[in-house]
């Protein structure tokens, strides 16, 4: 059982095996279940997960309206060819969104690890899909190495908004992808814990505060940037980068930073975007007046 | 290690739009469903903290009254939640709260039909995951995913090891127990978590020992 980053890329190391690997071999002892289910079941996770992105490609409304549609219009846009980041990093964007556009208009995602960032590790899978051509197989090791990550934050920090702030939902979804992409691409697991220390340090301090309580804004756009935001730190590890505070010390300090957070800004609709004037105004048309005074 | 599971963490497979708003608050109103033994005819809940804050942009009312009606995380009536309980003669009520609780994702549930009533304090820890802190007055602590019993007994010596003794002849290995109680002699409540799945015929053996009042079978 690995209870830490260092544990978990040593027992990676010791072995010569993928992160992957590990969380898959810790999964079939701690449920008791057989390799092939533990597999198979990610396989249906990684299946709800490109049907939510499909969906999203589609266009989908949420029911306040609110979000919807910008999925499709960053595809439009790539296609305009006219971009000034990167191809690959802006579908990464598009798919974060369709899978979190999808996920506010009521349908079906796969938590990872929250609802809220959900769009942010399957938006880098499968904005990768096409320059790295991974096997089924491949794809689902993606999915046991983020996880692996956010078993370790989840753990020793926080998943939760209401208890850790955006940073705790997007910021570890964003190291989760940045991980996983680096083991994708053929990374060390060393390089996959520079990546998650890099992408999660840049989304510290980052608030939780839902316009309307709504999980639509900031929370889809912060997918979108969560999924850039892995995508640059997958790179700087793949290059030699390292990150000077280790991974481990980095959750550390987003749990320390989201027990310092004030309640306003947690996922209570209180503070940060939620209570700007566009902000309160929203929340009275959906909900009534008394409802954005509070 | 509150997490167990990599499917903690990547999943689970649900209806949008919250995690612990939406998925956590299903499961918290279907442990209340498993527990009640069948759908009620009266539904009080009560939010408290961030579920008092934005339980009506999460859906986390809607959540809840799925979880009573029996509906798992990831059905696709979720959204329909509250005119299906309508049409199926459940009354339900909600109410936002201003104590402040111990954790910010805490519901209170009151169910209940002709036949008897049902409270249960749940939160909503994160990405879906729940505790049942509380149950009839009594505080506990059972996280929802393993099979598991409730004993409501009268607080005698012995009552424990007989129960303990049932398990351990059906070869069902306890993985948490906890005991409480309201008053020393009065009644008293077990909370057990288990490996294995419990047969109805264990729940009758169980039922049949002195001094239990009350046998409820959690399966995960």
């Amino acid at each position: 059982m690995f209870r830490n980053v260092a544990e978990l890329v040593a027992l990676a190391e010791k072995d010569s095996i993928k992160i992957a690997e590990v969380m898959i071999r810790q999964e079939v002892e701690v449920s008791g279940r057989s390799r092939e289910e533990v597999i198979a079941q990610m396989d249906h996770h990684l299946a709800v997960m490109e049907r939510a992105v499909e969906r999203g490609l589609e266009g989908v409304v949420s029911r306040s309206g609110l979000t919807g549609g910008d999925a499709v219009r960053m595809q439009r846009y790539i296609e305009g060819g006219r971009f000034l980041s990167g191809e690959t990093i802006l579908d990464a964007v598009s798919k974060a969104m369709a899978t979190n556009e999808v996920n506010a208009a009521m349908g079906v995602i796969c938590a990872t690890p929250t609802a809220g960032a959900a769009g942010v590790v399957p938006g880098t899978l499968f904005a990768v899909k096409e320059k790295l051509r991974p096997t089924r197989m491949e794809m689902i090791e993606f999915l046991f190495t983020a996880g692996a990550f956010g078993y370790i934050v989840a753990n020793n920090a926080s998943i939760s908004g209401a208890a850790g702030g955006c940073q705790a939902e997007v910021g570890s979804a964003a190291g989760m992808a940045a991980a996983a992409l680096v083991e994708l691409a053929g990374g060390t697991p060393a390089q996959a814990a520079e990546a998650m220390a890099i992408a999660l340090k840049n989304m510290l301090g980052l608030v939780c505060d839902p316009v309307a309580g709504l999980v639509e804004v900031p929370c889809v756009k912060r997918n979108a940037m969560g999924a850039a935001n892995a995508m640059i730190a997958a790179d700087m590890a793949l290059a030699g980068i390292k990150s000077r505070i280790p991974c481990d010390e980095v959750i550390e300090a987003m749990y320390r930073i989201g027990a310092a957070m004030p309640v306003a800004l947690k996922e209570t609709a209180q503070g940060g975007l939620a209570a700007t004037p566009t902000g309160r105004a929203i929340a009275a048309r959906i909900f009534g007046a008394s409802a954005a005074s509070k | 290690m509150k997490y167990k599971s990599v499917f903690d963490i990547i999943g689970p497979v649900m209806v949008g739009p919250s995690s612990s708003h939406t998925a956590g608050a299903v499961r918290i109103g279907l442990v209340a469903r498993k527990l009640f033994g069948r759908k009620p005819t009266w539904a009080r809940i009560s939010f408290y903290g961030s579920f008092a804050e934005t339980y009506r942009g999460h859906g986390t009312d809607v959540a809840i009254v799925a979880g009573l009606l029996g509906f798992d995380t990831f059905d696709e009536r979720l959204p329909n939640a509250l005119e299906i309980a309508r049409a199926e003669g459940v009354d339900v009520s909600f109410s936002a709260e201003e104590a402040i609780p111990h954790h910010p994702n805490t519901a209170r549930l009151r169910i209940g039909d002709d036949e008897g009533e049902l409270e249960l304090v749940g939160i909503s820890i994160g990405g879906g995951k729940i505790e049942i802190v509380e149950l009839n007055g009594f505080a506990l602590k059972l996280s929802g995913h393993h099979p598991a019993l409730l004993i409501m007994h009268n607080d005698r010596y012995g009552t424990i090891g007989a129960v303990a003794s049932v398990l351990a002849k059906q070869k069902i290995n306890i993985g948490h127990m906890e005991v409480s109680r309201k008053e020393k002699g009065k009644e008293a409540l077990m909370a057990i978590e288990v490996d294995q799945p419990l047969t109805d015929d264990l729940i009758q053996e169980l039922e049949q020992l002195p001094n239990i009042i009350q046998v409820a079978k959690l399966a995960d």
